[in-house]
């Protein structure tokens, strides 16, 4: 089809629109270097001392640590047991396997403040509530069906028949496991396990119920800060988690780059 | 166990951890949530005949509802484009078009909420700049308003429009465009005649992730509505935090979950559910 005049109009709308859609966040850089007191822009002068706030604070400091060992902890366990259902999904599959993947995608697909409101009903009892193991496991009940599609992509590309013949060649479950296909399927399982990370990372509705004082991540801190709407360390917080979220998508992308070459060859 | 092995599959064995896990600390209470909505505080159907007699649950389901059908409208139509002009141009721009797009999808909702709430207030961007050129005396009332609850949502939903709009356009035969102009058919008439026909999968599957994911929405409207536009989901959460009535807190939720299971239902009869998530398609 000939690009008419219509294409190019929408053309430009659509390159509107994408800038519409990532800019408004890059507010927060002139704001986090105000040098009042309270959000505002800056006018002439600028000053670093948001930031230094933000790394000097016990506060701060302590949620961003916190965050950091739910998000690499639920990473792990996620990974860990989102790739092996996929494997033995993939090894399985059968109409049963089927359901049972559909089963272990609900948690991505029901709202989560409905999910929030299960974790709630149950860590109650369970004296889970406020503490890391509470919100590791929630968080990686949350990102395991992440891990789960991008490996279960990753297996759909591979050549089951060289699982047959590393069997056939005398190696046992585990080596094929360990020699064949977890080395063909890697690019998924890395791709998953850096979604897991981020979910959790910024895991806020659930987070809210099932944490109180003991455990309070960054995105809780934001939460606070961006409902009192005064403390421009907010804007600094918010600066410096654009720069993670770029650094993670540059990873992001390396990592599949690397994919389609592998899938290439 | 060797006569287990030969009526189970061994590959169970490595998907039981995360099934049980899955099975008991997450579908179990939701599972007791339901089992709740007809039980908490007494047996019987008097949460769901509050639908009835309160005009306050009215008005949230209804602005609930109203809400997420606009966001599902701009957001598709908007991603349409989006999705058209990636599928229509060469390989470099749309490259560059992806990434912006995947940048908007990465960006934490809270970034995003806290940078909309810079942009919108009384004295915020917009407002300041509008004044400055002299197109406005007062300022807008963008904020503690369904407006904008509406511009903080359709900012959020956008990409999730996009993606499945992009598969499905991706995979359009294109050879079929051409012949209906060759058949003399204008631009315009192709579009609308053969073109969007054919992507009716694709807006279907983006149509309704929008509408589920705007339905159990939270942080947007909680933050931009400013109390003041009250949304199902954050009812539900004063409801067990503040007043702790979970009986009328697991209705709601129910009600939520059960639409939610109807449009996954309905989106299974347009396309395999499993090439939607990504999972296997054989």
């Amino acid at each position: 089809m000939k690009p008419g005049l219509f294409s190019h109009f929408n053309q430009i709308g659509a390159w509107v629109l994408l800038l519409f859609l990532v800019t408004p966040a890059l507010i927060a850089i002139p704001v986090s270097l105000t040098p009042k007191r309270f959000l505002s822009m800056p006018e002439g002068t600028f000053s670093l001392r948001h930031f230094q706030k933000l790394f000097t604070s016990e506060e701060w400091l302590s949620s961003f640590f916190q965050s950091g060992v739910i998000a690499v902890s639920t990473s792990l366990l996620a990974t860990l047991l989102g790739t092996l259902c996929a494997i033995g999904l993939w090894r399985v599959s059968s109409r049963y396997s089927e359901l049972v993947r559909a089963l272990l995608l609900l948690p991505l697909i029901i709202p989560q403040i409905i999910s929030a409101m299960a974790f709630y009903r149950l860590w109650i009892p369970m004296g889970l509530l406020d503490s890391y193991a509470g919100l590791i496991l929630a968080h990686t009940i949350l990102a395991a069906p992440m891990v789960l599609i991008t490996v279960s992509a990753s297996l759909a590309t591979f050549d089951p028949r060289l699982e047959q013949a590393s069997k056939n060649l005398g190696a046992s479950n585990w080596t094929t496991m360990r020699r064949v296909i977890l080395p063909s399927i890697k690019p998924g399982v890395f791709a998953g396990a850096l979604f897991a990370f981020i979910l959790s990372w910024d895991e806020i509705v659930v987070t809210l119920f099932i944490s109180k004082f003991n455990v309070y991540t960054l995105p809780r801190r934001m939460w606070n800060g961006i409902r009192e709407n005064t403390d421009p360390t907010v804007a600094a917080a918010a600066v410096v988690l654009i720069a993670i979220t770029l650094i993670a998508f540059v990873i992001s992308a390396i990592l599949s780059r690397r994919n389609a070459k592998a899938e290439a060859e | 166990m060797p006569l287990l092995t030969r009526h189970i599959h061994p590959g169970w064995l490595i998907i039981a951890p995360l099934l049980v896990l899955v099975v008991t600390l997450y579908l179990g209470p939701i599972l007791n949530i339901l089992w709740l909505s007809v039980t908490d505080p007494e047996p019987g159907l008097g949460n769901y005949a509050q639908l009835g007699e309160s005009d306050a649950l009215i008005r949230i389901i209804w602005t609930t509802v109203r809400i997420c059908i606009i966001t599902t409208v701009f957001s598709v139509v908007l991603g349409y484009s989006i999705a058209y002009a990636m599928v229509h141009c060469h390989q470099r721009q749309k490259n560059y078009m992806l990434t912006l797009l995947l940048v908007a999808f990465w960006i934490s909702i809270l970034v995003r909420t806290f940078s909309w709430l810079m942009l919108l207030g009384r004295r915020g961007l917009v407002n300041v700049a509008l004044e400055d050129i002299g197109l406005i005396v007062e300022p807008i009332a963008f904020m503690r308003n369904e407006l904008g609850v509406l511009i903080g949502m359709v900012h959020y939903m956008i990409p999730y429009a996009v993606l499945p709009l992009l598969v499905s356009m991706q995979s359009l035969d294109t050879r079929v465009m051409d012949a209906s102009r060759n058949l003399g058919a204008s631009g315009v008439q192709t579009f609308w005649r053969i073109y969007l026909p054919m992507t009716t999968p694709g807006l279907v599957a983006s149509t309704l992730l929008v509408f589920i994911l705007s339905l159990g929405f939270y942080v947007t409207p909680a933050i931009l509505g400013g109390g003041k536009v009250l949304m199902v989901a954050e009812y539900i959460s004063v409801q067990l935090l503040v007043t702790l009535q979970w009986g009328t807190a697991a209705m709601l939720a129910a009600l939520m979950l059960f639409g939610v299971l109807a449009m996954l239902w309905m989106m299974s009869r347009f396309m395999k559910l499993s090439t939607v998530f990504g999972g296997s398609t054989r």
